[in-house]
């Protein structure tokens, strides 16, 4: 039997029957849009993580106490007896001998929810004292005024630099700012410049911070013991550099803390091994909503088995007399094989537009909440709906299409 | 060409209907020529519906041999069958069986689907239905023709492929006297026309009185052969 012979075929048995067509191709559609707008979702938050973690540095590596990641959120401490990280700690990285893959060291004190006030306005932020060596490790920039200095540090200057969400928060503008007094925790500081936008964070936005100098933080604000800090981030010579860095970093931390390997008190994150782990938990977060949106697809598929069991039912004369005119086991085989091939490929084709169209939406109604989650459609999200939508046709079409072959033509013929 | 299309010799068909076996056909023979219009009559259990099907090549015998055209038929794959059906075989049904959604034409065509022939499908259906008497009414669809018409169109479709055989089981079963006396004329003028052999059952006196030939069935076996 000749191919467009087989499509006319297929078109006009389904054009006979156009609700049931159209309802078991709303089975399949709905299963393809549900796996392509859940794929894309989860391709998107994937995305928007990545780049997250990517803009902290790829030469960029996070000293924290304890086993807890200081870019992942939570984490358990399994480790008895932490010690702090201190000044010395930091210090002793920046050593050409033992530690010659570091460039430099930003220690860090963080202080989160604390409340800022100016011009009126009261909210709450996140503050980071540092040292000079933070901005250009972590790559930050101004768009208004300067950093502080050595000197400012060293004199526990009342200083600070401040987020462009905040300043909006406060201010209610981002420029002309300089000068401007603002109180932080009660104590009285002077802005000194404004942040670039670095866009919203899953982890607290980076727009809504104030960086002041680590001595005066430690005096007023973000109150420590000692010298202790909350974390060092150490800037490595290179990208290729951060393994060794790691390696060097450790090596000296166990030392000065007396652990052993595997006793660790602290712990090394690079931006690698952040995006390594945040791209496994979006990965499985994609795989489980694909897979939820693919039972979808599979009632859909079912559906497809279901019409084209009745249908065979159904058309048990034609099948005789088709075998009567010489149709032979294979050529209705064929016809009910494309006939369920083409609605689920008919459904896929539709449920990929539905699928994107959703996508785009929920892409839509994120970016009206805020949230940064541009859901992206995959080429590899449009072919896996579409091989699995033609699979779900011959899969669920094949077993009907073999009682329609085996039908006995004189039984056949017989059925009323 | 061999002068006789139907050769059987010895025909057994036996069915398992539960605990009781049936016999259907008992040693069953019969020749029918090339061009012959032959009627089977026989009341209802005598195995005229089980000959036609064995003689159709829809069924295999239990025993016995068959010769169509020339061809042995017993022993031969479902395939092999379905291509006989399809070369040498017109079926012409009480209930004409047509496909309700398509139009007469595409009706006609169905059987050139199955064969190899199907570039001139259109011009050779169409040449069939100019000889049923229906071109005016290809494009219709079986449900806005009449009965008579539908069985025409049938009947185009049966000749299609030019088979050695046209087989009609009860063809005017469901048609008023007068159109089933046409249909019944159209057949026999194909008969004598193309020299294409003629089969039908029957159990319409009046029908097979219009045949050369009439052969009375009764309990599987052939009970006379009426000159």
């Amino acid at each position: 039997m000749k191919i467009n012979r087989v499509l006319r075929e297929t078109f006009t048995s389904l054009s006979a029957n156009k609700l049931r067509t159209g309802l078991t191709i709303l089975g399949i559609v709905i299963g393809v849009a549900a796996v392509i707008a859940m794929m894309s979702v989860g391709q998107g938050a994937q995305n928007s993580i990545t780049s997250q973690i990517n803009s902290i540095g790829t030469n960029v590596l996070s000293v924290s106490a304890g086993s807890r990641a200081r870019f992942a959120p939570g984490g358990a401490n399994n480790v008895r007896n932490i010690r702090e990280l201190t000044l010395a700690d930091a210090q002793a990285m920046i050593d050409p001998f033992q530690a010659p893959s570091v460039l430099a060291v930003a220690p860090i004190l963080e202080g989160g929810n604390i409340s800022a006030a100016a011009n009126g306005q009261t909210t709450t932020t996140t503050v980071n004292g540092v040292t000079t060596s933070y901005f250009s490790i972590r790559n930050q920039q101004v768009t208004e005024g300067t950093f502080f200095n050595d000197q400012q540090v060293s004199a526990h200057a009342r200083v600070a630099v401040i987020g462009v969400d905040l300043a909006t928060t406060l201010f209610g503008q981002t420029t002309n700012l300089t000068g401007q007094t603002l109180r932080i925790n009660g104590q009285t500081f002077t802005i000194i410049g404004v942040l670039k936008s670095q866009g919203g964070s899953s982890f607290g936005s980076a727009d809504n911070q104030v960086i002041i100098p680590l001595t005066t933080a430690r005096d007023r604000v973000v109150k420590r013991p000692g010298t202790s800090v909350d974390g060092i981030y150490v800037q490595a010579t290179s990208a290729a550099a951060v393994p060794e860095a790691s390696t060097q970093i450790s090596n000296i931390m166990r030392l000065r803390h007396h652990v052993a390997v595997g006793k660790e008190d602290f712990s090394v994150l690079s931006q690698q091994s952040l995006l390594t782990t945040a791209t496994s938990i979006t990965g499985i977060l994609t795989t489980v909503l694909g897979g939820i949106a693919a039972i979808s697809l599979l009632v859909g598929g079912i559906g497809i088995m279901n019409i084209m069991l009745v249908s065979v039912v159904e058309r048990t004369r034609e099948i005789g007399l088709r075998k009567a005119l010489g149709a032979r086991n294979q050529d209705i085989m064929t016809q009910f094989l494309a006939e369920s091939s083409f609605l689920s490929l008919l459904g896929g084709f539709i449920g990929i537009l539905l699928g994107w169209l959703i996508s785009l939406l929920i892409g839509q109604i994120a970016s009206a909440a805020g949230t940064a989650l541009s859901p992206a459609v995959s080429l590899n999200a449009i072919l896996l709906a579409t091989g699995f939508s033609i699979a779900v046709g011959l899969f669920f079409g094949i077993y009907p299409a073999r009682r329609a072959a085996r039908l006995e033509p004189v039984e056949a013929l017989r059925y009323e | 060409m061999e002068d006789t299309v139907i050769r059987a010799d010895g025909l057994t068909k036996f069915y398992r209907m539960g605990e009781v076996e049936v016999q259907a056909l008992r040693g069953l023979s019969l020749q029918i020529k090339r061009g012959e219009a032959v009627a089977i009559m026989g009341p209802s259990g005598s195995g005229k519906t089980t000959l036609m099907n064995i003689l159709g090549c829809l069924d295999r015998p239990t025993g016995g041999e068959y010769i169509l055209d020339g061809e042995k038929v017993s022993g031969l794959t479902d395939n092999q069958l379905a291509g006989i059906r399809n070369r040498k075989i017109g079926f012409i049904f009480q209930s004409f069986n047509l496909l309700q959604r398509t139009s007469a034409l595409a009706n006609v065509e169905l059987p050139m689907s199955y064969s190899d022939q199907s570039n001139s499908a259109r011009e050779r259906a169409v040449a069939a239905l100019r000889a049923v008497g229906l071109e005016s009414r290809m494009k219709h669809r079986p449900t806005e023709l009449s009965g008579g018409e539908q069985q025409r169109v049938a009947i185009a479709r049966a000749l299609v492929n030019e088979p050695a055989i046209l087989m009609a089981d009860e063809p005017t079963g469901n048609l008023d006297s007068k159109v089933g006396q046409e249909i019944m004329n159209l057949l026999l003028t194909l008969n004598s026309e193309r020299n294409t052999t003629l089969l039908i059952i029957t159990h319409d006196p009046r029908i097979s009185a219009q045949t050369q030939r009439t052969i009375q069935l009764r309990d599987g076996m052939i009970e006379e052969n009426l000159q």
